[in-house]
């Protein structure tokens, strides 16, 4: 279980999230919507105590986060962008995080072989590719098999075979009763596996409701996406093709 | 009742010191660079003691200090591994996994210098050890070599390796302060040796107080050295002086760690 109340940030002068509350519930996948800029990445930072809030506080289990005893054991996370040094093996990785933890030096083969890393456990991360790093992610976010999981953009880089199989694996962590935040800017991926949905917008909420709830609001999922955030997308192409002439 | 039971249960069963120096020793084992910067340090000392060795000719001069004269040069690059020890973090991410595994981020500072000065401090007692014996062989025959048994040598000899130690913490405490590692090196390389530069020609008092000079002209001396115009300090007082600009350092950066975004 996750709560967040009146969560605010701000960075200099822009407002990346502006009095951000929602809960993530366990026993299902929630879906953390919102366009390019509207604050998911920041909120993830802040749900993890990685970057101190301006205002509002987070509740992971009840427990603040730096207040967890053995962090990865109760939450795992992937981040944007491969959260690991380019020149030490997958498994170096992984075996350190878990001795910061006390979990057993077995569990790194295990996620390794889980996310199909098992052959390339020995080879530095930095040779890996995109959808590689992401593998190496996920492992070191199932590492303490953590009750809440927090992944921002998993698809990302990830190959159809490998999009197919994460799609499985957090539908499963989430039938296992464990609490499943997952970002992302596809919402045809949020829409096969997420049950909830969090919106945001310019760091605000827009909607927390089902996934049925929130498509029967319009023609389609993303319809309904689209009319939601229209008016705090931040960054939007011009679609109007008078415009684009003139 | 059942609340306080696992209240108390909860505070003693939760990450320490032990699991968070655990992490940080394989981390730094498991980098390549780890080896070969310290490979190279060591390599660079002996390398400096035997030409120093080969070429003296005063029996009179401090022969210990001579063969430890590639010490102060090796520091440079154990500073350099110290800054890396931390902005590496920065650089690939990483940084945002150690975090996320301990939220306690002076406790990850204070387990890194502890791992990484261990390490630093083997590294320089054998640059030390080394030095010393192959400086000494490498003496002409007429130069009788220093021993380890006369006065003072053993104290040079060993508290070089300190000296890798304390400034390899100087450079990790720097790259926690300034995370971004070019900007880290100058400042390392300005305040330890460009600084020296300056100080030695415009404010010559100040000398002695000088990281780079301690370990010169303080830690690895056997004779007290004085130039007429400055006493450097005791070999004790610059262990202390040392030490208390690398207290300083880790200090203000784990203060700094512990209150800024990652």
């Amino acid at each position: 279980m996750i709560e967040v109340r009146e969560l605010s940030k701000r960075y200099g002068a822009t407002v990346a999230v502006d009095g951000l509350s929602f809960d993530v519930r366990p026993g299902m996948v929630t879906g953390f919507l919102g366009p390019n800029g509207s604050g998911k990445s920041t909120t993830m930072r802040l749900l993890l105590g990685l970057d101190t809030p301006d205002a509002g506080q987070v509740r992971i289990n009840g427990c603040r986060y730096r207040d967890l005893r053995w962090p990865l054991r109760e939450v795992g996370a992937l981040l944007e962008a491969g959260a690991f040094h380019p020149g030490r093996s997958a498994r170096a990785h992984l075996a350190a995080l878990a001795a910061s933890n006390r979990i057993p030096r077995s569990r790194v083969e295990e996620v390794l072989e889980l996310v199909g890393l098992g052959e390339a456990g020995g080879r530095r991360a930095g040779s890996f590719s995109l959808g590689m790093g992401q593998r190496l992610g996920i492992a070191a976010a199932l590492l303490g098999d953590p009750g809440v999981l927090l992944l921002d953009e998993p698809v990302n880089g990830l190959d159809p075979e490998g999009i197919r199989w994460i799609r499985g694996l957090l539908r499963s962590l989430a039938a296992q009763g464990r609490t499943v935040l997952v970002s992302s800017h596809l919402i045809g991926e949020i829409a096969r596996t997420a049950d909830r949905v969090v919106v945001i917008g310019r760091g605000r909420l827009l909607a927390e409701e089902s996934v049925a709830e929130l498509s029967a609001r319009s023609a389609s999922l993303e319809e309904a996406f689209f009319e939601l955030t229209s008016a705090s997308a931040e960054y939007r192409a011009a679609s109007d093709p008078e415009g684009m002439r003139s | 009742m059942t609340t306080t039971t696992t209240a108390t249960t909860a505070t003693r069963d939760r990450y320490r010191f032990p699991q968070v120096a655990r992490m940080e020793w394989i981390k730094l084992r498991s980098l390549r660079s780890t080896w070969w910067v310290l490979a190279v340090t060591v390599a660079g000392a002996v390398g400096i003691a035997v030409a120093v060795g080969l070429n003296t000719e005063d029996a009179a001069a401090d022969l210990t200090n001579n063969a430890l004269a590639g010490i102060s040069l090796g520091l440079l690059l154990a500073g350099v591994l110290g800054v890396l020890v931390m902005t590496g973090e920065y650089t690939s991410g990483m940084v945002r996994a150690t975090l996320a595994a301990v939220p306690n981020r002076p406790l990850v500072l204070a387990a890194k210098a502890a791992v990484f000065g261990t390490l630093a401090l083997a590294a320089g007692e054998a640059a030390g050890f080394i030095s010393f014996f192959a400086g000494a062989a490498a003496l002409p025959t007429a130069v009788p070599a220093p021993t380890l048994g006369q006065p003072g040598v053993l104290r040079a000899v060993v508290l070089s390796g300190a000296g890798y130690c304390l400034i390899g913490v100087i450079g990790l405490g720097l790259g926690a302060i300034i995370r971004h590692t070019p900007a880290a090196i100058a400042v390392l390389v300005g305040g330890v040796y460009v600084a020296a530069q300056f100080v030695a020609v415009l404010a010559r008092p100040l000398m002695p107080y000088l990281p780079v000079s301690i370990v010169a002209n303080s830690l690895t001396t056997v004779q007290p050295l004085s130039d007429g115009q400055v006493h450097f300090l005791s070999p004790w007082t610059g262990l202390a002086m040392l030490c208390l600009y690398a207290a300083l350092t880790l200090g203000a950066g784990a203060w700094l760690l512990a209150r800024r975004d990652a």
